[in-house]
């Protein structure tokens, strides 16, 4: 049960366009992974929903393909179009 | 989701103002995610029921589905989900966790 870098990188981005990133494989086992994912996505959401989203965004991945994810979550705010 | 395993988990939320679903147990976890907020729920000599999900395999499936989150441990304080490793350790370290036991009357080192 592994899950490589580039693969959960670009599930997270493709969920999260605006998405500032960074991954770290903590083991170098791709299977124990911390991510920080910074998104206006998350703006006015609780912390619950916020990891749910992605979560969802692994397509139920998480728990399987992949062990453990240490998430970390943060709104951005900026200027808005 | 099985009916029976739905209701054996609401009885446990519900007759444990603080339960921690977890893998192993308190005094002696089995995995670093739940031994990390097992450790801080005695850091903060909250008094919590352990349910170790190792002991049933319906249960630590069921758990998952029941709070629609898909790790173990999961932290539910008077029958509300209040989440998993990564938000219960960021809530004890900007107070929230203190907080919330505070307003829903959970015996805590102040």
């Amino acid at each position: 049960m592994t899950m490589n870098f580039k693969e959960l990188e670009s599930l997270i981005k493709e969920a999260f366009p605006d998405a500032t990133l960074e991954i770290k494989d903590l083991a170098g086992d791709e299977n124990h992974y911390s991510a920080t994912v910074i998104s206006s996505k998350f703006n006015g959401k609780t912390k619950i929903e916020q990891h749910k989203m992605v979560y969802n965004a692994l397509k139920g991945k998480m728990g399987n393909e992949l062990h453990a994810l240490a998430l970390k979550t943060k709104e951005k705010n900026g200027p808005t179009t | 989701m099985d009916q029976q395993l739905k209701e054996q988990i609401s009885n446990e939320i519900k007759t444990n103002d603080v339960c921690l679903f977890m893998k192993g147990t308190p005094d002696s976890p089995e995995c670093g995610f739940s031994m990390a907020v097992a450790n801080i729920l005695k850091l903060l000599e909250v008094k919590f029921k352990g349910v170790n999900v190792l002991e049933n395999q319906n249960l630590r499936e069921g758990i998952k589905v029941y709070s629609d989150w898909p790790t173990i441990p999961q932290l539910y304080v008077k029958n509300e989900f209040i989440g998993g490793c990564d938000i219960i350790k960021e809530m004890f370290e900007n107070g929230e966790l203190k907080k919330i036991f505070q307003e829903k009357n959970i015996p805590h080192k102040s």
